[in-house]
């Protein structure tokens, strides 16, 4: 059996399965599902984004113009949960099923099927999350956290929305399993461990969360449906349980989820700032222990989310300073960034731009994260707009521009054609200035005191919602350019790229061709020096 | 067919995974109708979804094995369904962790708040005066009414000898087919999924003396929904491992496993032992203490 080490059973490999059902609904190479993620994750952004724009329109000014209040909270709970499952989580995923195997020198992911399997869940998952707008009732209304008693209360549309979810934890397990079992098994011989590309250390770190935490989740909302269908006590004060081990459970998944959708993005920048500053990236091995250590302190920070809850003081104080503990890994990474960059020889590309706005915009999510964290402070900001403010920092200008960032820096690899430049320069710049404008001023209405998840707010809040909604449709068309680059990059570029589309890059997804063949690496390559990004360089 | 040595092993698409992805589709959106009590919609996509789903494990399944005895499959595949296999169980260890979660803190913190301890007091005080907690318990409010438990050192200590019996009976089976002695693997391998079914059966029993004798029930407050929840999923998964286990007994029988190479055997092997370590800590704070 094990004579012959190993075979590809029947498809030569320069075969581009034909047809559109084999290629891609039989689908089993890691670059096609990789794209497939992709689109679905635009898709959704749009979608989440869509709803977005409802919302925005509603605030634009005080007084219930355009929604009812109950469409209203069911956007914010829709848009919430497609944005995390459906855009940035799928997103992440795709760049890593591109990138990973050809970053560390594999054929393919290890267990190709189920990393089909995995991706096909996703729409239908969706499917049914995004019929519940059309059931008696409506969608879920009560905030993408589903708290009880207040979900307990939704109509037809709950256990649609559970199943939905346990679909989602279903494709994130086993996609997580096929990172791990791809990053630990298929390495080629001399990608060493402590050699490996940045990205593909904190997918391997972030794919440990997820099969950690998915299932806890999925545990959580398995109570919520049996407390609705089948009349259990979990969450109902008069049968001995409570609704705060709901919340305990809950964050016990959503925080480490928090890090789950930035660890990635903290991977991508690691990649390009080298690139651009024309530097190895300054302390590789920090890099890596900051982000275990990260991953670790995920675990024990949860009830930072539930300070009003009415939690004793020792347990109040506990999750306040391992919150604090985690800006001193997450500023080791910021740190190193900023030392990668210091006197290297900078341009600024798209993807190079999008990175240092990631690195200032992340951080100011970062801070106000530190004034959240802090149990006085957060009596009076929490539920505020500052919480939309915070996190919409660290998921849009810091997941969402890590993805652009990705996704601009590896297009040109797999198309072949350069994006146009100057259309991603003024998609940047009018991302970076929109999305201030559309997020900044959440500050102020917060700390002013306006509650979220509100359709309409007193008129004392009115112009900074206006300014707010201004930036958030001109953040919103600016993303049409976005998508028409990549189409012109796909489709009508004529300028062919190089394999080593980015003069400063290295690691091994720049030594093969540009667009990468169909299938790549069907031997493991031989790594000659100057090769990999780390390990055999000086530092 | 390109063999070449030292070559990756990638396989060729497959038509399985859109199956399965549809099948989990129409069986959550079935169960979803059905419990809406939407009939008989529900009921029939459940079915429908199911079979596709049964369908599917024996496409997939069959053609995983037939493959894997064409020699197909290199070391390095092996390696990775091993790493698949380990992830999977760690996450059904977290699953449990939830519901484990869920015991000890209504336990630990939230029944002795709701009955005035610590910062619980004025909730004790102004709603549920003269609740006094302890464990078990179905609340202030005694909902499901007056219960009793399973006590521990009968049926439950009997399923704890069975169980753990099994575990010892699918060692010997992987032993006698790591020395290539099918004549003593069979037996043994055979023992282990009765012994489970056995095990299904007494829950079963035990279930229905709960709910017609103990008036223990789901609804019996956080007792009877962590005592429930816990073991049935429990059981459940036994269900899920004995079924494993009969297709792998099967496939022994065929011979499809050779002494270096039982894949199949030792991951629904790995799974049983799960199974077991979980009733251990089912039996400790479930039914014990």
């Amino acid at each position: 059996m094990s004579t012959h080490a190993a075979t590809h059973d029947d498809v030569h490999h320069d075969d581009v399965p034909k047809g559109f059902v084999h290629r891609w609904l039989f689908a089993t190479n890691h670059k096609d599902i990789g794209t497939m993620y992709l689109v679905l994750a635009l898709v959704m952004f749009f979608i989440g984004g869509a709803m977005a724009m409802v919302i925005r329109a509603e605030l634009f000014e005080p007084g219930l113009q355009l929604v009812q209040p109950y469409f209203f909270n069911e956007l914010t709970t829709l848009h919430g949960l497609i944005m995390i499952f459906g855009a940035i989580m799928p997103a992440f995923v795709g760049l890593a099923n591109w990138q990973i195997p050809l970053m560390i020198g594999a054929p393919d992911m290890a267990l190709p099927r189920m990393n089909n399997l995995s991706f096909w869940i996703l729409p239908f998952a969706f499917l049914l999350l995004l019929s519940t707008l059309f059931l008696p009732g409506g969608a879920a209304a009560g905030g993408w956290v589903m708290y009880p008693p207040l979900v307990l209360q939704s109509g037809e549309s709950l256990a649609f929305t559970i199943f939905a979810i346990h679909l989602m934890g279903i494709s994130s397990i086993m996609g997580s399993i096929n990172i791990i079992a791809t990053i630990l098994n298929l390495r080629a011989p001399g990608v060493d461990l402590l050699k490996m590309p940045l990205f593909v250390w904190t997918w391997l770190i972030t794919a440990f969360l997820l099969i950690a935490v998915m299932p806890v989740l999925a545990g959580a909302v398995t109570m919520l449906l049996t407390d609705k269908y089948f009349g259990t006590n979990f969450f109902n004060a008069a049968g001995g349980g409570d609704v705060l081990l709901y919340e305990h459970i809950f964050w016990f998944f959503g925080h480490p989820e928090v890090y789950v959708m930035i660890l990635p993005a903290f991977g991508v920048i690691s990649e390009v700032i080298p690139t651009f500053a024309r530097k190895p990236i300054f302390g590789y091995k920090p890099m890596v222990y900051a982000t275990a250590s990260i991953a670790f302190l995920s675990f024990i920070v949860w009830a930072h989310h539930m300070f009003t809850v009415g939690l004793p003081v020792g347990a109040q104080l506990f999750f306040m300073y391992a919150t604090m503990l985690i800006s001193v890994p997450t500023g080791v990474k910021v740190f190193n960034w900023v030392a990668t960059m210091w006197k290297g020889s900078m341009t600024f590309e798209t993807p190079m731009l999008f990175a240092v706005a990631f690195v200032i915009l992340f951080t100011v999510g970062g801070f106000s994260g530190l004034m959240l964290g802090l149990v006085p402070a957060d009596y009076q900001y929490h539920n505020s707009y500052f919480v939309v403010a915070h996190f919409h920092y660290v998921l849009v200008t810091g997941a969402a521009f890590g993805i652009m960032t990705g996704v601009y820096y590896w297009l040109p690899k797999w198309t072949g054609h350069m994006y146009s430049e100057r259309w991603g320069k003024i998609h940047f710049w009018l991302s970076v200035i929109s999305v201030n404008v559309l997020f900044f001023p959440m500050h102020f209405l917060g700390l002013a005191g306006m509650p979220r998840r509100i359709p309409d707010y007193n008129v004392a809040f009115a112009d900074w919602n206006m300014v707010s909604s201004i930036g958030g449709f001109v953040f919103g068309a600016t993303q049409l350019i976005f998508v028409g680059n990549i189409i012109y990059s796909v489709y009508f570029a004529k300028s062919r790229a190089p394999a080593r589309v980015w003069e400063g890059a290295r690691g091994l997804e720049w030594e093969v061709p540009s667009p990468a063949p169909h299938h790549t690496y069907s031997t493991p390559p031989e790594i000659r020096p100057g090769m990999l990004a780390h390990g055999d360089v000086a530092h | 067919m390109s063999q070449q040595a030292g070559a990756y092993y990638v396989p060729h698409g497959s038509r399985w995974p859109i199956i399965a992805a549809v099948g989990l589709f129409i069986f959550m959106w079935g169960a979803a109708h059905w419990l809406d009590g939407i009939e008989p919609e529900g009921p029939l996509l459940l079915a429908a979804g199911a079979a596709i789903l049964i369908f599917m494990f024996f496409g997939w399944f069959g053609e995983v094995a037939r493959e894997s005895m064409k020699g197909l499959y290199s070391d390095q595949v092996d390696l990775s369904f091993r790493m698949g296999m380990m992830w999977f169980i760690f996450s059904e260890v977290m699953f449990f962790g939830a519901f484990f979660g869920a015991l000890f803190y209504s336990r630990g913190l939230q029944v002795p708040w709701l009955a005035g301890e610590g910062h619980g007091a004025l909730t004790n005080l102004y709603l549920f005066r003269g609740y006094t907690g302890g464990w078990p318990t179905n609340g202030p409010d005694a909902i499901g009414g007056v219960f009793q438990t399973v006590p521990p050192w009968g049926e439950p200590l009997i399923n704890t000898l069975i169980l753990l019996s099994s575990s010892v009976t699918v060692t010997i089976a992987h032993h006698a087919l790591r020395d290539g002695n099918r004549r003593r693997m069979l037996p043994w391998l055979v023992a282990t999924p009765i012994l489970g079914m056995l095990f299904v059966f007494l829950q079963a029993r035990e279930y229905m003396d709960a709910y017609t004798h103990l008036n223990l029930t789901l609804h019996s407050g956080i007792y009877g929904a962590t005592f429930f929840m816990l073991t049935g999923f429990h059981g459940l998964h036994v269900t899920l491992g004995s079924i494993m286990l009969w297709v792998i007994a099967y496939r022994a029988w065929r011979g499809h496993f050779s002494k270096e190479h039982h894949f199949a055997f030792e991951a629904v092997a790995w799974y049983w032992h799960f199974v077991d370590i979980v009733w251990l800590g089912l039996f400790l704070f479930v039914y014990i203490i």
